[in-house]
């Protein structure tokens, strides 16, 4: 009975307070996203994963980093060792929990860093107009004109390997798709009668862009991030892979991945499990992503 | 009178929604006969949705139910989807309130008028166009040779809208459904798209359900008005007797708007009356 | 005593070959605490007018005076406190993530008001909103509600001069009488003077005192709207438009 009244104290349409306003909103939003199944299969794997990360130490049944040459390459079912070793002995499926950690890592530094940016030069840009907009347009162009494996290559090769610089060569890439959409959606809004409104009220351009262009425009940006979350993966996976990434021993999947590539015709588990561990995190992202998007995009909706 | 075009009996319209089944149109009843029938009401009171139902274009999750729709005599609500393509166009048209959206932005307004015509009868390229351009006299479009040529973001609202009609009336429609068709269009040209209609509709002897929610030009321009309220339909009145309606609704209406012949302080507002929404749907059926 | 004053005003939009004249040549004036309507079809350039004298239209040429005060390029925030618009369409008007709380709140807290608590109660109060709507969202309103709280934003500041851009167009009838003597009592119980914009011959008769007919960017008359009752209309363009609309 009290369950009852909770949810119809969310599902109001005539909220009492401004706390009450917001939990009712979030809570609309919340049930329209778990209708969509796949959606909440994505954010069930993303909440498991950061249940790995989060209890590494206690459910690895190995450390990852304690090397057995005795028992390397061990096959898939092994005693001890459910998805066996690598090629030092180390059991694979302890270095992919502790390896969740630095995925989380670096998906949750390139969240922060790319959209952010992206957003604050998109909107800018388009709020502002003239010779402004023009300038950075074409510095998102000159970004946007390098390959992004390339450019991320090129700074991680004048920064020096290591995790935190392939995030940052990551994030330069990744900003200038953000900023070219915040730009689009500024463009539209900022014409619209509720900008006129505020402009009405002397309102100055950082308050109308903070206040009333990015409330607007963050939710696109989301879901632009959840789909492009696969790719970011995959790319600190590729360099990784490459040996600009994450430095051995270091459990990272692309690294992990790499090492095993030499094995792959003896040894296939040795690089598909932690292939399999970026295929599930990535779908998840997408998955996730086209949920949101049903939910935020505001053009879907009202 | 004899047989009517159309048989609209108990009609029901619904959504379900979190918070239960929304009931758009409660069991709306009516027939057409050749004549211009007037649907009126306020937003939200069902007009446009009873429009699209006797189409069967309500989009899932919406339900469309109804004891009968019979067009000439076969019920709509047997025919499969793909009989019902067949009936939309051909047999019932319709004409929405903006033609900007309805006409296709990258195509000449020419193609898209033969491409039409060409789906509905086997016509060589040379005969759609001479019967696209007739179309278009037909709507009093001066110029149609250079109106074929144009895209519709050259044209202005009236002669969207009269393409919109030339465009319908193609298939020679027994029946034709104008949702505000005039609804974006300025004064004097929302006359000139009505005589228009009011030609074609006469000269053909179609059947016209007039959708609005403008009373004075329903009044003007229909035979039978339907006065619809929260999804029913309240009164029926000859159109041209609409200031003599009885029911409150259909009054209060009528006094909330400005006169100019007859200046007061403040204007008369409607007070809903809850009972308005219980009382069942008047029949309109003959 | 002049409200507002425009003289030969000209607005366009584009340069060079793009250019459009949107006002050719309007001069008028309101007194204050008339009502004044500005009547035309769609493209006639009413609205440009009303959006020049806020500041939305920035290309213009002739002079626009407020309260004796003729008006620059850039307007100052003290502008904003005599001078306010409705536009025409509440569903576009209100921002679509802020609840009315906010909406009220920011364009009291703009103006530096301090008890910004009290005053959204009692705006709400003379929009005939009142408190249970003060935490909704755009979304939860209908039509009018919407319009009210846009009229509450505008009332906000207290300005003398109301700029209403066809508020009632988007409306039904029944909520376009609502919304219309609400304005009729605003005005008469604070004062105001307004200039109102519509294509609706009989809206701006029943709400203003004087009216000018707008045709492709010029005014071709101004009357009285005794003289609009009457038929009396001089020029063939606002006899046609009377024509069309009774």
């Amino acid at each position: 009975m009290a369950e009852q009244t909770l949810r119809q104290w969310l599902l109001t349409d005539t909220p009492t307070s401004r706390r009450h306003a917001k939990l009712s909103a979030l809570y609309q939003g919340w049930l329209s996203f778990r209708g969509n199944t796949m959606a909440m299969i994505g954010l069930w794997i993303l909440v498991a994963l950061v249940a790995i990360a989060a209890a590494a130490p206690l459910i690895s049944p190995h450390d990852p980093f304690v090397q057995d040459l005795g028992n390397r390459l061990a096959p898939l079912g092994t005693d001890g060792h459910i998805l066996g070793t690598d090629s030092l002995g180390r059991d694979i499926l302890s270095r992919l929990i502790y390896g969740s950690r630095i995925t989380l890592y670096i998906v949750a530094l390139v969240a922060l860093i790319a959209p952010i940016a992206g957003l604050l030069v998109g909107t800018v840009s388009g709020y502002v107009g003239g010779w402004v907009d023009v300038v950075l347009m074409r510095i998102t162009d000159i970004f946007l004109a390098f390959p992004r494996l390339v450019l991320a290559l090129a700074f991680v090769a004048a920064l020096g390997a290591g995790i935190e610089n392939a995030v940052l060569a990551i994030s330069l890439t990744a900003w200038p798709p953000y900023a070219r959409i915040a730009r689009a959606e500024t463009l539209t809004i900022r014409s619209a009668d509720y900008i006129s409104a505020i402009q009405l009220q002397g309102a100055g351009a950082m308050r109308i862009i903070t206040r009333h262009i990015w409330p607007l425009c963050i939710s696109s940006l989301i879901v632009r991030v959840t789909l492009d979350m696969a790719g970011i993966i995959l790319a600190a996976a590729g360099l990784g892979f490459l040996g600009l990434g994450a430095q051995p021993p270091s459990p990272e999947w692309g690294a992990m991945i790499s090492e095993g590539r030499r094995f792959i015709l003896d040894h296939w588990w040795v690089a598909t499990m932690p292939g399999l561990a970026i295929f599930t995190v990535s779908l998840a992202f997408n998955l996730l992503g086209d949920g949101l998007r049903d939910v935020l995009d505001p053009k879907g909706g009202e | 009178m004899m047989e009517p075009l159309l048989d609209v009996e108990d009609l029901w319209v619904r959504f379900p929604t979190r918070q239960g089944v929304f009931d758009a149109v409660r069991g709306v009843s009516f027939t057409l006969g050749r004549e211009r029938l007037g649907i009126v009401g306020e937003s939200g009171s069902g007009k446009s949705m009873t429009g699209r139902a006797i189409l069967r274009l309500i989009r899932p999750p919406g339900m469309v139910e109804a004891k009968q729709i019979s067009l000439g005599g076969v019920n709509l609500m047997d025919k499969t989807e793909k009989e019902m393509r067949a009936v939309r166009g051909q047999r019932i048209s319709m004409v929405m309130q903006d033609p900007k959206f309805s006409l296709n932005p990258v195509m000449t307004i020419g193609d898209q008028i033969i491409e039409a015509y060409r789906q509905h009868n086997r016509a060589s390229k040379a005969d759609a166009y001479a019967k696209a351009l007739e179309m278009l006299e037909a709507v009093s479009i001066r110029d149609p040779d250079r109106v074929m040529r144009a895209y519709p973001h050259e044209m202005s609202g009236g002669m969207g809208q009269r393409i919109m009609i030339a465009m319908m009336l193609i298939p020679n429609p027994e029946i034709l459904i104008a949702d505000e068709p005039t609804s974006a269009l300025d004064v004097s040209v929302q006359r000139q798209v009505l005589d228009i209609m009011d030609k074609l509709v006469k000269d053909r002897g179609m059947g016209l359900i007039f959708i609005s929610h403008d009373l004075n030009l329903v009044a003007d321009f229909c035979d039978r008005v339907l006065i619809m309220y929260a999804g029913r339909i309240v009164e029926i009145c000859e159109a041209d007797k609409l200031s003599e309606a009885k029911h409150p609704y259909t009054r209060g209406l009528l006094n909330s708007l400005p006169r100019l012949d007859a200046p007061r302080d403040h204007l008369e507002v409607l007070q809903r009356d809850p009972a308005w929404s219980e009382a069942p749907s008047v029949s309109g059926r003959l | 005593m002049t409200m507002l004053e425009i003289d030969a005003l000209n607005v366009w939009f584009g340069h060079g070959r793009d250019r459009v004249d949107a006002v050719k040549a309007a001069s008028f004036s309101v007194a204050r605490g008339e009502s004044f309507g500005l009547v035309g079809e769609s493209g006639s350039g009413k609205s440009t007018i009303l959006r020049a004298v806020a500041g939305l239209a920035r290309n213009w040429s002739g002079r626009m005076a407020v309260d004796g005060a003729a008006l620059t390029a850039k307007r100052p925030r003290s502008f904003y406190k005599t001078v306010q618009m409705v536009f025409q369409d509440p569903y576009a008007s209100l921002h679509p993530r802020h609840s009315v709380d906010q909406v009220l709140g920011e364009t009291l807290h703009l103006h530096g008001f301090a008890d910004i608590d009290a005053r959204v109660v009692k705006l709400l109060e003379d929009v005939g909103l009142g408190q249970k709507f003060r935490f909704r969202y755009p979304h939860q309103l209908s039509g009018g509600q919407r319009q009210r709280v846009a009229i509450a934003r505008a009332l906000a500041p207290e300005p003398d001069l109301l700029l209403l851009d066809e508020p009632t167009s988007a409306l039904d009838v029944s909520v376009q009488a609502e919304i219309l003597n609400l304005l009729v009592d605003l005005r008469r119980d604070r004062g105001l003077t307004y200039v109102m914009v519509s294509h609706d011959l009989s809206v701006v008769g029943h709400m203003c005192e004087r009216l000018a007919v707008m045709k492709d960017g010029q005014i071709v008359e101004v009357m009285g709207v005794e003289a609009l009752r009457r038929n009396a209309a001089t020029h063939p363009y606002s006899r046609s438009l009377l024509e069309a609309s009774l």
